[in-house]
């Protein structure tokens, strides 16, 4: 098991010291939080990483799981879809389903002082808070940039029931009468896709894919899906190659909902049959540290979206130390400092242009590595996140802008 | 006399669901917020970042430059010079009257593309004491070497601008103990022209250079 202790050599020991010394100011209260799953997705793997380091800060923190049938989550995945920007039609019998299911577990679910609510399938338990009180936060993950009016409007009714709402990036904030937080997602440095690899299985795993690590490498790794734009990252790598020498890793997973993904894929194999230096590697969901190796191997990494939630890509790239090429969508501008700490392109040819520049000039390259590194460092691993968790559950009970504890 | 007790703090950043694509909206928006989010704009790069030296934007001058492309107007914003303000409301008159004067002269307006939008955020500041105490010179030298830098940044940057004490906490306290040179020296540094760390570096060679006279 990791020990919040683990963490000292990495963020030093003044930051885990400062966790114990906020989250002393919880004891005695419980933060219970409430999802639709316990494994699988982003909220699930977080969850699992997060409450146990907050129980060994002394924190006394518990997870439920909503409990619902195949109707129910057919319509919380029409929400989900709908909050995307994805046309659907959810009826008034929908939404009637979804709130009885809330209202079921509800009976059956024992509360917390503070109850930390994760995403859109929970929602309507705040039903309850009239009868129970406590303290409630509710916790958006998604990409809320862009919601449908209608599902929006469905939803606000209860958003604004919380004490406190929580979003992933600027972008996401609301017009709403209740405090909004950020709080942005986080990477783990000691989960098997961002700890530290030897050079022998960084090695193993170039040699096992063909890739030759004694040349240049520019390495995206994403799902194959026209919002990652692999295409576009093509014709930027051919920009490139013009003038410098490259090999190019496109690696991901297929997007199963995406109904553009089979026609994309073929493209971007078809290409790929044209150029022996171009490695198209469709990976397995269990492949955590062939991507670390990919990625720790690679000269710069690219992350060419059109549209992102958050990116966390760009964070792993940058946390090896990577100098990393990204579209300035999403959050992605918030993990990089443009010239600073990585560079934000808008055009396939911004990125050819960069992707050469920073193979040829590697100081500049390594520098922004570095400087991306302590970025992520300071803001993007699990203590930052821990911590703002904590200030969050803190902030409750606190008035004013200044608080002394 | 009194020990020095290091205290730290953390930030909660709140989004004020405010936003601007213009200069006009920018200048809207920063007469109209808390004073929480002009000092959050202002300082954030430099708390975020402060391992890069020594350039600390405000997001204000960030955003003109890099999304509105408009760099004489992001230098302007740039160059105010955050250290002469004693609270935020004199930083605040000094950016709106920048942008103020631009606006006057200027008569075309630049718009930034959708996403790319300034958000406002503000941020709510937790204070907690640490376990470390200073009783001299050489043992402020040897905690201040070790304490996080939110601890650092808490004693420089928020006692000055947000407790409105006119000074950092440390050059009051080394007044206290009689050391006025020392004190003098603290509080005439520019700490936004340094990384956190040099900050650090550099109190900590001056309180052992006065440790030693």
């Amino acid at each position: 098991m990791i020990r919040i202790e683990d963490y000292i050599p990495i963020v030093g020991e003044a930051t885990v010291e400062e966790l114990h010394l906020i989250a002393d100011r919880l004891r005695g209260k419980t933060i219970q939080n409430i999802n639709s799953t316990a494994v699988g997705g982003g909220v699930a793997e977080i969850l699992t990483r997060i409450i146990p380091l907050l129980q060994q800060l002394g924190v006394n923190a518990r997870w439920d799981v909503i409990k619902g049938n195949d109707k129910f989550f057919a319509i919380t995945k029409k929400f989900h879809n709908g909050l995307h920007g994805v046309p659907v039609e959810i009826t008034p019998d929908d939404y009637e389903y979804f709130v009885e299911v809330n209202r079921e577990n509800a009976a059956d679910l024992r509360f917390g002082d503070i109850v930390f609510v994760h995403d859109p399938q929970p929602i309507a338990l705040i039903e309850k808070r009239q009868a129970l009180g406590k303290n409630w936060v509710w916790r958006c993950h998604i990409d809320f940039s862009r919601p449908d009016p209608n599902i929006w409007n469905f939803l606000k009714d209860y958003i604004i029931r919380y004490d406190a709402a929580v979003f992933s990036a600027p972008a996401f904030a609301q017009n709403l009468p209740i405090p909004q937080v950020l709080i942005a997602p986080s990477i783990d440095p000691l989960s098997d896709k961002n700890k530290e690899l030897d050079e022998k299985t960084i090695d193993g795993v170039f040699a096992r894919f063909g890739i030759n690590r004694s040349r240049p490498v520019v390495t995206q790794v994403s799902r194959f899906d026209y919002l990652k734009d692999p295409l576009g990252v093509i014709k930027a790598y051919q920009l490139a190659k013009e003038h410098v020498d490259m090999q190019l890793v496109l690696a991901g997973g297929g997007a199963t909902d995406d109904p553009e993904g089979p026609m994309i894929m073929e493209r971007v194999r078809a290409e790929a049959e044209k150029d022996k230096d171009i490695f198209v590697l469709l990976l397995p969901p269990a492949s955590d540290i062939e991507i670390n190796a990919l990625q720790r191997g690679s000269t710069v990494i690219l992350q060419k979206s059109l549209k992102e939630g958050f990116g966390l890509t760009v964070s792993e790239a940058l946390w090896k130390g990577k100098p990393v090429v990204a579209g300035a969508v999403g959050g992605i501008p918030l993990q990089i400092a443009h010239k600073y700490s990585g560079i934000l392109t808008r055009s396939i040819e911004g990125t050819g242009q960069w992707i050469k520049q920073l193979i040829s000039a590697p100081d500049y390259a390594r520098r922004l590595g570095t400087n991306g590194k302590e970025h992520i460092r300071n803001n993007f691993l699990i203590t930052r996140h821990i911590k703002d968790n904590l200030l969050l559950f803190i902030s409750l009970f606190e008035q004013g802008d200044l608080v002394y504890l | 006399m009194d020990a020095f007790h290091f205290f730290t703090k953390h930030d909660q950043v709140l989004l004020l669901g405010l936003r601007a694509k213009r200069i006009e909206e920018l200048l809207t928006g920063i007469q109209s917020v808390p004073d929480s989010s002009v000092y959050f704009h202002t300082h954030r790069f430099l708390q975020q970042h402060h391992f890069l030296s020594p350039e600390p934007p405000n997001d204000f001058a960030y955003w003109v430059t890099n999304i509105l492309g408009d760099e004489t107007l992001g230098e302007l914003l740039w160059s105010v010079d955050t250290i002469r303000f004693n609270d935020i409301t004199g930083l605040r008159e000094a950016l709106i009257a920048i942008l103020d004067h631009y606006l006057a002269a200027k008569a075309r307006s630049i718009e930034c593309e959708t996403g790319e939008e300034f958000h406002f955020m503000a941020c709510r500041t937790f204070v907690l004491p640490t376990a470390h105490v200073a009783r001299d010179l050489k043992e402020f030298a040897e905690v201040l070497s070790k304490i996080s830098v939110n601890s650092l940044y808490f004693h420089v940057f928020d006692a000055k601008m947000r407790l409105k004490s006119g000074e950092n906490d440390f050059s009051r306290w080394f007044r206290d103990l009689g050391k006025l040179s020392l004190a003098e020296e603290t509080k005439r540094l520019d700490p936004y022209s340094f990384t956190l760390d040099g900050l650090r570096q550099r109190i900590v060679t001056l309180v052992r250079q006065h440790d030693s006279h």
